[in-house]
């Protein structure tokens, strides 16, 4: 996984509650076996004025200059609810996107982000709507985060955000997940004998 | 102390408490299905690592299986790619696999219960959103993405925060033909779509406890939709009924050593909750959703509601949104918006008792002229009993089409879709834009509902129908 530490960069904008892992990324393209090449799907629906995705909606903000740059995104509330597949995450990260902003995530996004190592920082309403007029006056500008200080920095003005300390190390590090789980073996094994006896009918042949 | 259910489950599962990280939860069972699944495996081998507990992993075909045919050959090349590679990587890890053809394959969370796989007091995970189904027997279950569903692969375990924890009570009686799906739509509406971002929902209350488990399992099912991860019913004697003589379920001595440890799960009286919700059931109508967002919904007997009148700009915009896709006016009464397609089926109403009461209302009567009305059983099981039950021939006579068991529409990963500005009465979990397919219209309903609308060509009250 690629660490996440500082990124500045283009912010593209939804304006647009409970945006879906649906529309993030339509099931017609969940049947790929891989990771890789989810990026030009990312939004289908709205992105495309065709099923097959050959003709661009010019309305779409994907579709513009400079965002076809861009990096960061900034959402409204319930941003990558629904569905968890991880295939919203890697789309969002093969078109590009570092760093997402909004108010409020769903749990399972959030947690496919991180693994992702893409940094979702949750702001207050307020802050959100500051820096959507902010990005909305200003074609292209450009949105930073520091993950160790845990801020994002936009038009001037620092805004300060929570994360999880362990997610916040992931991310930091590129953490492997499994790897960092498997210097627990011991303990694992430890659970799995004492599950044995206290609950048999668990041991399926 | 007293504790929650779910407390009482996540520390009966910690393998390593946090100390300042993450604490680490035991697995009981790992449900696996082929969207999800492909990218992890691929990772295990690419790593060199193995299946730590193939005997605690099950998979099945559900999302891409057609539901016209059986035969594997007629299916599109990319779904067969997606099967086939599930296949294989069962075969290489011994990973027990309900495939296509096989007379118990099904929608993971249809065959998991019915299998006796699901349990109180277990840890269940699956790559799929609705796996909050399963805790309607008492355990913690919940849906996890691809790179959690590799880590539990090869550990057994997950990295997990806790969570918050929110009690729903419902007391009272239901009305009439007023069902489980009409309660959780109804929790959804009041709470909203994030409202349980971050809780454990448990679900309690005399009206809760005189549901079945299958419609028990239609309140859990939807907890995602309410934001939260997991959803959970306390086991009783409906649940071990339910249980006993199942497939994997207890046996010998054992089952009554399964039951005195179940007994021990629910919840103690005044134990805390972060959060608690009181709804009476009699104040409960038959729900219907008119957006496209499943907080978007009324009874009904309502209308649709007019943007202009939101005070908040956020929901005016998402109504606003909604409306346009919807091609609905504000002010339209629910009971008067057609319909061209119904789809009963999906993890969330296509088990038996659904079909029946489905069947109830279309015996002996006739799907309007221009509905194309579609049944999918939940699994190979569901549609077996149907049929021994002759609910195929009702649907069949009434001129609904009877199908082979999937996802089906409720995603339309297979060939069963809405096309563009179709409008469909479903008994799914989700009407978001395109779910159905793309530009396809989505009104999310109770079976008994999807039914009636299927004869009446447009949203009808169940209470009113003459049956």
């Amino acid at each position: 996984m690629q660490p996440f530490k500082f990124h500045s960069g283009i912010a593209a904008f939804v304006n647009r509650v409970n945006v879906d892992t649906d529309a993030i990324i339509p099931k017609q393209f969940l049947r790929k076996i891989e990771k890789v090449g989810f990026g030009k799907h990312l939004f289908h629906e709205w992105r495309y004025s065709d099923y097959e995705g050959t003709r661009e909606n010019p309305d779409f903000i994907l579709n513009q200059e400079p965002y076809r740059k861009a990096t960061v995104l900034l959402a409204r509330d319930n941003f990558g609810c629904g569905s968890s597949r991880e295939h919203a995450p890697w789309a969002l990260g093969d078109f590009g996107f570092r760093l997402i902003i909004a108010p409020s995530f769903a749990d399972i996004f959030y947690n496919n982000c991180v693994k992702n190592g893409i940094l979702l920082a949750q702001l207050k309403s307020q802050e959100v709507d500051e820096i959507f007029t902010f990005v909305e006056k200003n074609k292209g500008a450009v949105i930073s985060a520091d993950l160790p200080a845990q801020t994002v920095t936009a038009g001037g003005k620092t805004y300060s955000f929570a994360i999880d300390a362990f997610n916040k190390e992931c991310l930091l590090k590129g953490l492997d997940g499994i790897g960092w789980t498997l210097q627990f073996q011991d303990k694992i094994a430890a659970y799995e004998n004492k599950i044995k006896n206290q609950y048999p009918w668990l041991s399926r042949g | 102390m007293n504790k929650t259910m779910f407390e009482k489950i996540w520390q009966d599962h910690l393998v390593r408490e946090s100390q300042g990280d993450t604490s680490i939860i035991y697995i009981d069972l790992h449900l696996v299905h082929e969207v999800t699944s492909p990218q992890a495996f691929a990772a295990l081998r690419e790593n060199k690592r193995m299946v730590r507990c193939p005997q605690k992993t099950v998979a099945t075909m559900d999302h891409n299986v057609s539901t016209r045919t059986k035969d594997i050959a007629k299916v599109d090349a990319t779904s067969r790619t997606q099967m086939d590679t599930l296949s294989k990587n069962c075969q290489e890890f011994g990973v027990r696999l309900y495939d296509f053809a096989d007379k118990d394959q099904g929608i993971v969370h249809v065959i998991g219960p019915e299998l006796g796989l699901t349990l109180p007091g277990l840890t269940i995970v699956c790559g799929d959103s609705h796996t909050a189904t399963h805790g309607a027997f008492g355990s913690l279950a919940f849906g996890i993405g691809t790179s959690e569903v590799e880590h539990v692969l090869a550990t057994q375990t997950l990295q997990q925060s806790q969570p918050k924890t929110m009690l729903i009570n419902i007391d009272g009686k239901l009305g009439k033909k007023v069902t489980s799906k009409d309660i959780i739509l109804c929790v959804i509406g009041q709470i909203g779509t994030a409202g349980g971002t971050g809780y454990v929902i448990e679900y309690a209350g005399s009206a809760i406890r005189d549901l079945s488990m299958e419609a028990r399992m239609t309140i859990c099912n939807m907890s995602i939709e309410a934001g939260a991860r997991a959803g959970m019913i306390a086991p009783d004697e409906i649940t071990f009924n339910y249980i006993k003589g199942r497939d994997f379920a207890p046996k010998g001595s054992d089952w009554g050593k399964a039951v005195a440890y179940w007994k021990t799960l629910p919840s103690d009286k005044n134990a805390k909750f972060d959060r608690v919700i009181n709804i009476k059931a009699e104040d409960i109508k038959p729900m219907v959703t008119w957006g496209t967002s499943p907080g978007q919904v009324t009874t009904v007997e309502g209308v649709v509601p007019d943007p202009e009148r939101m005070e908040d700009a956020v929901e005016r915009t998402a109504a606003q949104n909604a409306l346009a896709y919807m091609d609905l006016k504000p002010g339209t009464k629910i009971s008067d918006i057609k319909i061209d397609k119904v789809f009963i089926g999906s993890c969330t109403n296509g088990r038996i008792e659904d079909l029946r009461e489905a069947a109830q209302i279309v015996s002996g009567r006739r799907v309007a002229p221009g509905v194309t009305a579609i049944v999918v059983p939940g699994s190979g099981r569901v549609r077996l009993q149907a049929e021994k039950e002759g609910l195929d021939q009702i649907f069949i006579n009434a001129g609904l089409e009877w199908r082979f068991a999937g996802c089906s529409m409720c995603l339309g990963m297979n060939d069963d879709q809405l096309k563009k500005g179709e409008r469909c009465a479903s008994t799914s979990n989700r009407n978001f834009e395109g779910r159905q397919g793309p530009g396809g219209r989505t009104h999310l309903m109770s079976p008994v509902m999807a039914a009636v609308a299927a004869l009446e060509g447009k949203i009808t009250d169940v209470r009113i129908f003459k049956s």
